[in-house]
């Protein structure tokens, strides 16, 4: 079974001061070299640059409406001066989101049973309250795509990009090595996204005149800011205990 | 008008020529191109890395080819880097790999449509049934691990439902060899296909073998593991189909047509012009190759290229949906199994059979592929679609408006 701590004393390899003489060796080699190029890490950026400049379409577009309801919707939005597709873009982005944090804290629920909590860790019944939100927060999404004659079951633009930025998450959670706390840790960086990303959505609905949404929105927000104090005092308290504890006595997994 | 493999000469070898630059493009859309796209530059990908094995392999048995395999190979493998980083990076593992099996059931569902000899045709269409159900179980993986709709990727082609399930696909080695084509009298498309498919499934088998490992989740990992296994047992099918007794350089006069023949068929069904383009472009090289490899079966081997190959191309692989095909199939022969060389009906293996005996031990203790997909049903959204619709939209126990 994987370990119920995080930092104990062990082997680790990775650090220069693990090997005393090859280093100095190699230090001394690598100095002694010379670059087969002049220049620094520019040279990186200006081939960046170059293939930015070449992209085209980036990494794709919304959608056309589906219905003809949404294209009313549309060319009412656009009467108004606004881009619609990027409300719907990011509607987009937020559906993918929650409807994958669902799957974060089924995973968090799944170490919970193996490694158990800690004092002023997360508890069986709050996690399920927030993957229990999580899925009200997709269904909400879905229904207001829907609304504005979107396809809620399209990946938009920036619901591709926020999966690229966000792999990580899942594969932490995922990890048969990871304990319980480690997973606060991952669940942290879904739930700030979270809540800034809320934050935006409500402002563009409310600069497109969906102020009804915007109000629905807000809801989803306040509990979302709930879901991150929570999980930073899991985290905190998780961290706090472990340092707390001795090194030989570190607590051992739930059976 | 069919493509001429004597007339066209393409482009020379000493004129195909690469730069860093050249060899890494804009990518294709994972959001905007074409399933088909996605499936093509995988196959085309596999069909390069296959002219590569194929002639690293030969290298080693002739001294004589040697110096002609290193100058091919090298084209190719430039042409493989430019195919397969048309992939772009915001494509997982996992959304490449529904690629790969979307490609195994359409591609191989074409061949077996247009074989000509009815036993490659059945061994096509068994292969094609557990390629289906593969894509099947990654699907469940994508929906319940990640919580994405797998048909983003497959775009409404292809179905996401069980085939032959994967647990009873294991198969005793000896029970996954098949009868192969006489090169003496089979028709030339026979040969084609058997290149392409086997080329195809042995990149499914080694993509799976890098990329399995990379994932975090534990069943991801089994389920890559278990179903490695089968395209394992699939490369030992298809290639299996290969006359042994061609000698190497019919068999790479083969290749370098299956290549032509495989290209050609991309090209024709393109859609997304930067990789038309380079269809076009490589279409042209393989020309140049096969005409390479002609010069040294008439010089080295003194007999005429027309023997083994077809004066014009074949129709083109359709890449395009097969369902009434799959489903048809499906229906008819998912219970069959096979008998060293022979398809049976499950109920005709007898018990203690060595295929039983292999399967019952590598499932002793649970299937992977079981377990993913249990109770799976896909639907619009992922399967949380139809959660989120049962509670509504609550928030804070209350319904929202």
């Amino acid at each position: 079974m994987s370990k119920g701590t995080i930092a104990d004393v062990g082997m680790n390899r990775t650090g220069i001061k693990t090997s005393p003489i090859d280093s100095k060796d190699i230090i001394q080699e690598a100095q002694r070299a010379t670059p087969s190029s002049p220049g620094d890490g520019q040279g990186i950026m200006e081939v960046r640059k170059q293939y930015a400049r070449e992209a085209g379409d980036g990494l794709g577009s919304v959608p056309p409406p589906s219905s003809l309801k949404g294209m009313a919707k549309t060319a009412v939005d656009m009467l108004k001066g606004g881009k619609p597709t990027v409300f719907i873009d990011k509607l987009g982005e937020r559906l993918a989101f929650e409807r994958t944090g669902v799957r974060l804290y089924e995973g968090a629920l799944s170490k919970l049973d193996v490694f158990g909590s800690w004092e002023g860790g997360p508890s069986r019944e709050l996690l399920t309250k927030i993957l229990d939100d999580e899925m009200g927060h997709f269904a909400l999404l879905v229904e207001a795509m829907e609304k504005l004659g979107a396809d809620p079951t399209a990946v938009t633009p920036s619901a591709d990009l926020t999966s690229v930025i966000s792999m990580g998450v899942p594969a932490a959670i995922a990890d048969a090595r990871t304990n319980l706390r480690q997973c606060t840790q991952a669940l942290l960086v879904a739930e700030l996204t979270d809540n800034a990303s809320w934050e935006l959505l409500i402002d563009l609905a409310r600069g497109l005149g969906h102020d009804a949404l915007a109000d629905r929105f807000q809801q989803a927000l306040d509990a979302e800011a709930e879901h991150l104090l929570l999980v930073k005092g899991w985290l905190a308290a998780g961290v706090a205990t472990e340092a707390r504890a001795p090194m030989e006595s570190a607590p051992a997994p739930a059976p | 008008m069919a493509l001429d493999l004597f007339q066209e000469k393409g482009i020379p070898l000493e004129k195909q020529l690469f730069t860093w630059k050249d060899l890494v493009r804009r990518p294709y859309s994972k959001l905007d191109d074409d399933a088909f796209t996605r499936t093509r530059v995988i196959l085309m990908n596999g069909i390069e890395a296959d002219a590569l094995r194929m002639k690293h392999i030969f290298a080693r048995l002739s001294r004589e080819l040697r110096p002609h395999l290193a100058l091919v190979r090298r084209a190719e493998h430039h042409q493989q880097t430019m195919v397969n980083w048309l992939n772009p990076p915001d494509q997982s593992a996992l959304e490449t790999t529904l690629g790969f099996e979307q490609l195994a059931i359409e591609v191989t569902a074409s061949v077996a449509i247009h074989e000509p000899d009815p036993y490659l045709a059945q061994t096509y269409r068994f292969g094609m049934l557990e390629d289906f159900d593969h894509l099947y179980r990654y699907s469940a993986l994508y929906d319940r691990v990640e919580g994405k709709d797998p048909n983003n990727l497959i775009q409404s082609y292809s179905d996401i439902r069980p085939g032959r399930p994967t647990a009873v696909e294991h198969r005793h080695p000896l029970d996954d060899l098949r009868r192969p084509y006489d090169h003496k009298t089979a028709d030339p498309l026979s040969k084609l296909h058997a290149v392409t498919i086997t080329a195809a499934e042995f990149m499914t088998h080694d993509y799976y073998m890098v990329v399995g490992p990379q994932f975090a989740d534990p069943v991801a990992r089994q389920l890559y593991a278990e179903i490695a296994s089968i395209e394992e047992q699939h490369v030992t099918q298809y290639g299996s189909l290969c006359d042994p007794d061609e000698s190497l350089l019919e068999k790479w006069l083969l290749h370098e047509a299956t290549e032509v023949y495989n290209y050609s068929s991309c090209l024709a069904y393109e859609t997304n012009p930067y990789v038309k383009a380079v269809w076009q472009r490589f279409l042209d090289y393989e020309l140049g190759h096969l005409h390479y490899v002609m010069e040294l079966f008439k010089n080295l081997e003194r007999r005429d290229p027309a023997e083994v190959l077809p004066r014009t191309l074949p129709e083109p692989i359709a890449f395009k949906e097969h369902r009434e095909f799959v489903r048809k199939v499906l229906s008819q022969e998912v219970d069959l199994r096979s008998n060293g060389p022979d398809y049976v009906d499950a109920s005709r293996l007898p018990p203690g059979h060595r295929s039983l005996v292999y399967r019952d031990q590598l499932n002793s203790e649970g299937s992977p592929t079981e377990t993913v997909a249990a109770g799976y049903h896909w639907r619009p959204g992922t399967e949380l679609a139809a959660k989120a619709e049962r509670m509504g939209s609550v928030l804070e126990g209350r319904r929202l408006q």
